[in-house]
């Protein structure tokens, strides 16, 4: 088992991970998307690092982790279930099991779409490795939202869910050419009870599914009962959420959006969450 | 612990099931399902701590696919509750522990 499983290799995840390690703590660490920091032009107000751009930061950050043994996991997080002294953690459907878990996503720019969340379970899915086999023969929807989305169309073509891929960009080149591609956008989900199909424009398509590949699963469809406020997880002072031995840490848990307190927070979490697995073992 | 679960062999064998006894927990489930993996030991609990109040069954989806479109399966783990033959409850993915029990002691009460 895992000592302390962190999601997201941002400044926030980056420095639970490197604090955690510190402490002694076997680590792992996973993410799956670019992380904003390096897309900042400038940044001025990150003590000791005058005017350094977003993507050196980064990389410093990197080679730090990198110095220490840390690597970064390719893997997006689908749901975490509390299993009383630890946590199982699907992970694009590996499980892993860990100690402690640390949220650090960053700032969740997800907004649903209208119906997503009752039809969720419905036809509605965010892991196409989860719930593709029961869509064999069936029609699927798979809605581009993350680097990924191509590969998990093909996983799914390859079973024999006939897909559909509708994405803002342009035809992947590494997209099946049994797959549709369709330019464009979802607007709405349609249907009641479960998922009829989808509204793209103002043309209606059919299907059985709708797998909705974000770069990251909203939080509050994370793990039961994880408290939120507005987009953002409640957490205290020692960064630990409503769930015990779940932390979160950095933009994930609300304004300011700032580097500085993504870092402290993230080492807030990891030492507590190193704290609390110390005092398991002297009892 | 899991002698406690009843695997489900037929269409016929479930119909039996949970016309014969109050109270079925089924987990609709399948072999390539990860987060069926992660509920797997929560259900197994539910067996062991409801032993004589409820039956625990699992239904392999793959196997029994008239079952799970007779109930509508559309994302898995579907963990369903069936009171005298009918459906009580329906929790769809993975659920910790205690929504399980604050379920099934709603209905047992």
């Amino acid at each position: 088992m895992i000592d302390i499983l962190i999601v997201g290799a941002g400044p926030a995840g980056m420095s639970a991970a490197v604090n955690s390690v510190t402490r002694g703590k076997t680590t792992r660490i996973f993410s799956n998307s670019e992380n904003y920091l390096s897309r900042a032009e400038k940044i001025n107000n990150y003590l000791g690092f005058y005017n350094i751009t977003g993507k050196e930061l980064m990389n410093r950050f990197r080679e730090h982790a990198k110095a220490m043994n840390i690597k970064i996991e390719d893997g997006k997080v689908v749901n975490i279930l509390p299993m009383g002294e630890s946590f199982m953690v699907n992970i694009n459907g590996k499980i892993e099991e860990a100690k402690k878990v640390i949220l650090a996503m960053g700032s969740s720019r997800v907004k649903e779409l209208n119906r997503e969340i009752d039809l969720l379970g419905k036809g509605i899915s965010y892991c196409a490795t989860c719930d593709g086999m029961l869509y064999r023969g069936k029609k699927a929807i798979v809605w581009d939202q993350s680097k990924d989305s191509a590969e998990e169309a093909n996983y799914l073509n390859s079973i024999g869910v006939i897909v559909t891929f509708i994405s803002k960009k342009p035809h992947p080149e590494n997209l099946d050419k049994h797959i549709t591609y369709i330019n464009g956008t979802i607007s709405e989900i349609i249907g009641n009870d479960k998922v009829q199909g989808v509204a793209e424009k103002k043309k209606n398509i059919p299907a059985d599914a709708v797998f909705i590949l974000r770069d990251a699963v909203a939080p509050a469809t994370l793990v039961e009962g994880l408290k939120i406020n507005g987009n953002f997880i409640e957490v205290n002072r020692n960064m630990e959420t409503s769930i015990k031995g779940i932390y979160a840490a950095g933009d994930i848990t609300g304004k300011p959006l700032q580097l500085s307190k993504a870092v402290g927070e993230g080492l807030i979490a990891a030492q507590h969450a190193a704290l609390q697995i110390d005092k398991v073992k002297e009892n | 612990m899991a002698e406690k679960i009843t695997y489900v062999n037929s269409t016929e064998d479930f119909d039996n099931l949970i016309a014969k006894e109050k109270l079925v927990l089924v987990d609709f489930w399948a072999v390539w399902c990860a987060p069926c993996r992660m509920i797997a030991p929560v259900i197994e609990k539910l067996a062991d701590q409801y032993s004589e109040k409820i039956t625990v069954a699992k239904v392999d989806v793959d196997k029994h696919q008239e079952l799970s479109i007779r109930y509508g399966i559309q994302s898995i783990p579907t963990v369903i509750l069936f009171k005298d033959g009918k459906i009580a409850a329906k929790e769809i993915g993975v659920k910790p522990l205690i929504s399980f029990t604050k379920l099934l002691d709603s209905h047992i009460a």
